[in-house]
């Protein structure tokens, strides 16, 4: 792979405050090595900003390995940038050449207020974790693990929805700010395991019922969550989430 | 200040379950009454909050992450150990136990490791019954895969994603105990120190990260779940937020650290690229399982991997250690790396790392592959393509990962790999009850020193953060907490709350007030120079001098022209890691002092003037079969206390994986 090093433009959104209207602030950078992360390159833009007595922009960012999910930078209208299956953290800078111009904004979501600059809040997620999505086993209430078999099938694809890492892209991502990608993941791998089965009912309603509460817009089926998603959660896991709660909704009604 | 590792009486597969036996308990109404602080929301925090709620104590939980599912547990690969001998190989408690203490080179407390293995199979029945999705066979049972200094299969795994599925779980039963109000959540809060009041620890002080205000919490005890200090380094493979200061404010609040220079260099890490590199990436260990490590034979070779021929290749860990091969431990594999490149073997642009090498293992799983479907007439493409299916089913984020930072595709090409910090073995000195020195004041996982000794095996972090968190302190903590059922809650409005409080504010201020031209990264990053140079895979006396020497002046000019933006009271990214990069000066400091003070070379603390003719870790356990635990006296001043370690089971000898 040849390397390269870059000029870039960046139009970054700025906003003070939860309470503060923001704009987007125009910045240059310098000698940008193609083999750097997006967040290197904010490092760099940041330390710039720092020696000249600027305010450095704040960002989301923890193990820059693609799995804490707290990254989350909207990157020339798409979440997480342009390489799909991929977070902000694993964007590296080979995907832009010389002279680009890179438009960079915070999630957009009324459930994900900004905080500030590039920072939401992402609270209600794990509101809508406490209001089912688990399975409710004290710490030593476990029996031997190969008690109970699952078939590999049902296991392998509890653990694909297992792997939504919760950074809210399919709710940036989507025109309605829906939350059914990452709502469906957890309800389907706990829906397919055999643990799951005894709150699989209320588990689905309160979850929805916690996610409409939060100010999530409803899915119309576009799937561009799926298409966004950094860990390529499936859209079928939405259609699952849907059967689950219609049956439930039908089990309950006495 | 008491220094007593209180490890019970009795045999030693018994001492565990006597203690249970006979520890004092609380009972349910008092109980409601006792308040707990867990500062920490990964494996060990995340587990110990929701198990303390669980029980009926109050707990808060602190974490500085947006939300406590994304501490840095999260990140692990590979995989958790366990004692379940699932593949009828030969394992059991006592060889968990056994190659615990010996992969740790005989430096950890046998009674702590042999309660880990004891309690590790609980861990896998607790985490599949909170709906942990774990790999499994056809038949619907658990799989398992091996890890590095062991000779049985005893590891299980979700993929290369296995602490994320682990993390998920705790954190799952840490929400459910939050919705159903025994825990109380702060996230992006930070603790900035720990209130002590009639010499135990009562609680904490808390910044508000968002706000900046700084907060008083009462607990009637304190539990620290804060991970390791990796990033000391400035590179490592820990999270960017990862940091010392929650164990570094308890250490100089009366807290011994337990050996401090005990550093686990992982031996497959992608390599660092240029100067501006924020973060290093491991690559799981579980590789090693399939992967052949080589480097050419020929010096400063120019050819391509593809293009050098099997018997130019030099497989050095399978010729050095023929009985383990690539599954040595990490210790010795990054010092076999190191070795072969300061010979001048290394590969890539900056002769700094060792090809990690699939391509038998996918001839090796295509042939397998095509052999279940009875294909007889089979042609080398549909070897490889069925083999590079096999490896993407075990291996597929981890490649997609490295092709992702590299550019390079790793089914084609081996991958780069060099040594890098991954974890630390040394923490807070804790008892055999996980208490600190400190009454009252706890330390869980990563953070404190006690199980893995001088090297980590793979595997078992995982292990130890949910043991300790799960099944250990929700023992221990009863039986000290049953002698505070008459201590009310002690009201924040308490003076030491106030003189903590005010110590704090006044260190932000000075640091905001210095106003100098350096930025907290530039130092961080010349700290973290001198500590890989100098106390990094191998050690010596004179560079350890000069390391203590150039810190010291590091931590002057930090004092004295460190720049920060912003405010105080706002959100403040650089104000937060200046808090950090502060204490990590000062934790250089002591790692470098412990490092020169043990003359032996033991695990991952490689002391150049001890070592065998053939280049290997020489121990020395007349003079340092001891825990160094010290004891913070003030400015660059500390006192060794030493724990002697006496090994009743496994008798130490030289380590060998030959």
């Amino acid at each position: 792979m040849e390397h390269y090093n870059m000029n870039l433009t960046l139009k970054i959104w700025r906003q003070k405050n939860n309470q503060s209207a923001g704009s987007l602030e125009t910045y240059q950078v310098k000698d940008i090595s193609s083999e750097m992360s997006f967040l290197e390159m904010f490092d760099v833009l940041n330390e710039q900003l720092i020696v000249a007595g600027d305010d450095p922009i704040a960002f989301d960012h923890d193990c820059r390995e693609g799995i804490c999910g707290q990254c989350s930078m909207h990157i020339d209208g798409r979440a997480h940038g342009p390489w799909t299956n991929n977070t902000t953290c694993q964007l590296h800078m080979r995907a832009f050449k010389d002279g680009d111009t890179i438009v960079v904004e915070p999630w957009r979501s009324k459930a994900f207020p900004v905080i500030k600059d590039l920072m939401v809040d992402r609270s209600s997620f794990d509101r809508i974790i406490q209001a089912g999505g688990y399975i409710s086993v004290n710490t030593g209430n476990a029996v031997d693990a190969n008690s109970l078999p699952i078939d590999k099938k049902d296991a392998d694809n509890a653990f694909m929805a297992a792997a939504c890492i919760g950074c809210g892209a399919c709710v940036a991502t989507c025109v309605n700010s829906s939350a059914m990608l990452f709502v469906s993941a957890k309800v389907a791998q706990l829906a397919q395991l055999p643990q799951g089965q005894p709150e699989r009912e209320s588990r689905v309603l309160n979850m929805v019922a916690q996610m409409d509460k939060e100010n999530f817009g409803n899915c119309t089926n576009t799937y561009a969550c799926e298409a966004e998603c950094p860990k390529g959660i499936s859209v079928s896991n939405i259609a699952r989430l849907n059967r689950e709660y219609l049956s439930a909704g039908l089990s309950t009604e006495q | 200040m008491s220094f007593d590792s209180k490890i019970p009486a009795g045999e030693m597969n018994e001492k565990w379950n006597d203690y249970k036996g006979h520890v004092k308990l609380v009972n349910p109404a008092n109980k409601r009454k006792l308040e707990v602080i867990v500062v920490g929301t990964g494996l060990a925090g995340a587990s110990a909050a929701a198990s303390l709620g669980e029980m009926g104590y109050k707990v808060k939980a602190f974490c500085f992450q947006d939300s406590p599912r994304r501490a840095h547990s999260i990140a692990a690969q590979g995989g958790i150990n366990a004692a379940k001998n699932y593949q009828n190989d030969g394992d059991s408690v006592f060889r968990l136990f056994y190659d615990t203490v010996k992969g740790g080179d005989y430096r950890a407390r046998e009674a702590n490791v042999h309660r880990l293995a004891e309690v590790s199979n609980a861990i896998i029945d607790q985490c599949v019954a909170q709906g942990v999705p774990f790999a499994r066979e056809y038949g619907g049972l658990l799989s398992n895969r091996s890890f590095g200094g062991t000779q049985v299969q005893r590891t299980f795994y979700a993929a290369g994603q296995t602490g994320q599925q682990l993390l998920l779980g705790a954190y799952s039963a840490l929400e459910r105990q939050i919705a159903l109000g025994t825990v109380e959540m702060y996230s992006r809060h930070e603790m900035l120190d720990v209130v002590m009041i009639d010499e135990k620890a009562r609680g904490i002080i808390a910044r508000n990260l968002v706000t900046g205000e700084l907060e008083k919490h009462f607990g009637h005890a304190v539990l620290l779940c804060t991970g390791g200090y990796g990033n000391v380094f400035y590179l490592s493979t820990n999270a960017m937020g990862s940091n010392v200061t929650a164990a570094w404010k308890a250490h100089k609040k009366g807290a011994f650290f337990g050996n401090p220079c005990f550093t686990q260099i992982h031996p497959t890490c992608i390599p660092v690229s240029g100067e501006y590199q924020s973060k290093l990436t491991l690559m799981s260990e579980s590789l090693r399982n399939d992967g052949r490590i080589w480097v050419p034979k020929q010096k400063d070779e120019k050819r391509k991997a593809v293009d050098i021929p099997e018997e130019e290749r030099d497989y050095y860990l399978e010729r050095r250690y023929p009985a383990f091969g690539n599954l040595v431990p990490r210790d010795v594999a990054s010092r076999a790396a190191k070795e072969r490149c300061d010979e001048g073997y290394g590969v890539g642009t900056t002769k700094l790392a060792v090809y990690l090498d699939f391509k038998d293992a996918i001839l090796r799983y295509g042939k397998i592959e095509l052999g279940k479907q009875g294909n007889t007439t089979i042609s080398q493409e549909e070897i490889i393509k069925a083999g590079k299916a096999v490896v993407e089913e075990k291996y597929g984020n981890l490649f997609e990962m490295y092709e992702k930072i590299t550019g390079e595709n790793p089914y084609e090409m081996p991958m780069r790999i060099f040594p890098a910090v991954h974890y630390t073995m040394g923490g807070l000195w804790v008892d055999y009850e996980l208490q600190t020195t400190v009454k009252g004041l706890y330390a869980l996982g990563e953070a404190n020193f006690s199980d893995h000794g001088a090297n980590r095996l793979g595997a078992s972090a995982l292990m130890q953060g949910l043991a300790d968190g799960y099944f250990v302190i929700p023992y221990t903590l009863g039986n000290y907490l049953a002698d505070e059922i008459r201590t009310p809650a002690i009201p924040t409005t308490h003076p030491a709350f106030a003189e903590t409080e005010k110590a704090v504010s006044d260190r932000i201020n000075t640091l905001m007030n210095i106003k100098g031209k350096q930025t907290v990264e530039s130092f961080h990053k010349r700290l973290g120079k001198i500590m890989w140079d100098k106390c990094g895979m191998a050690r010596n006396e004179k560079g350890l001098q000069e390391a203590i020497a150039e810190i010291q002046a590091l931590k002057k000019e930090f004092w004295s022209d460190v720049r920060i933006p912003g405010e105080i009271n706002n959100i403040n990214p650089e104000l937060d890691k200046a808090g950090r990069v502060a204490d990590f000066i000062e934790l250089g400091e002591l790692m470098c002092k412990d490092a020169l003070e043990r003359k032996e070379s033991c695990g991952g603390h490689f002391r150049e003037e001890s070592q065998t003719e053939d280049g290997e870790a020489k121990r020395d356990d007349e003079n340092f079969s001891f825990v160094s635990a010290w004891e913070y006296k003030g400015e660059s001043n500390w006192q060794l206390n030493k724990e002697p370690l006496e090994f009743e089971i496994v008798k130490p000898t030289q380590r060998s994986y030959k």
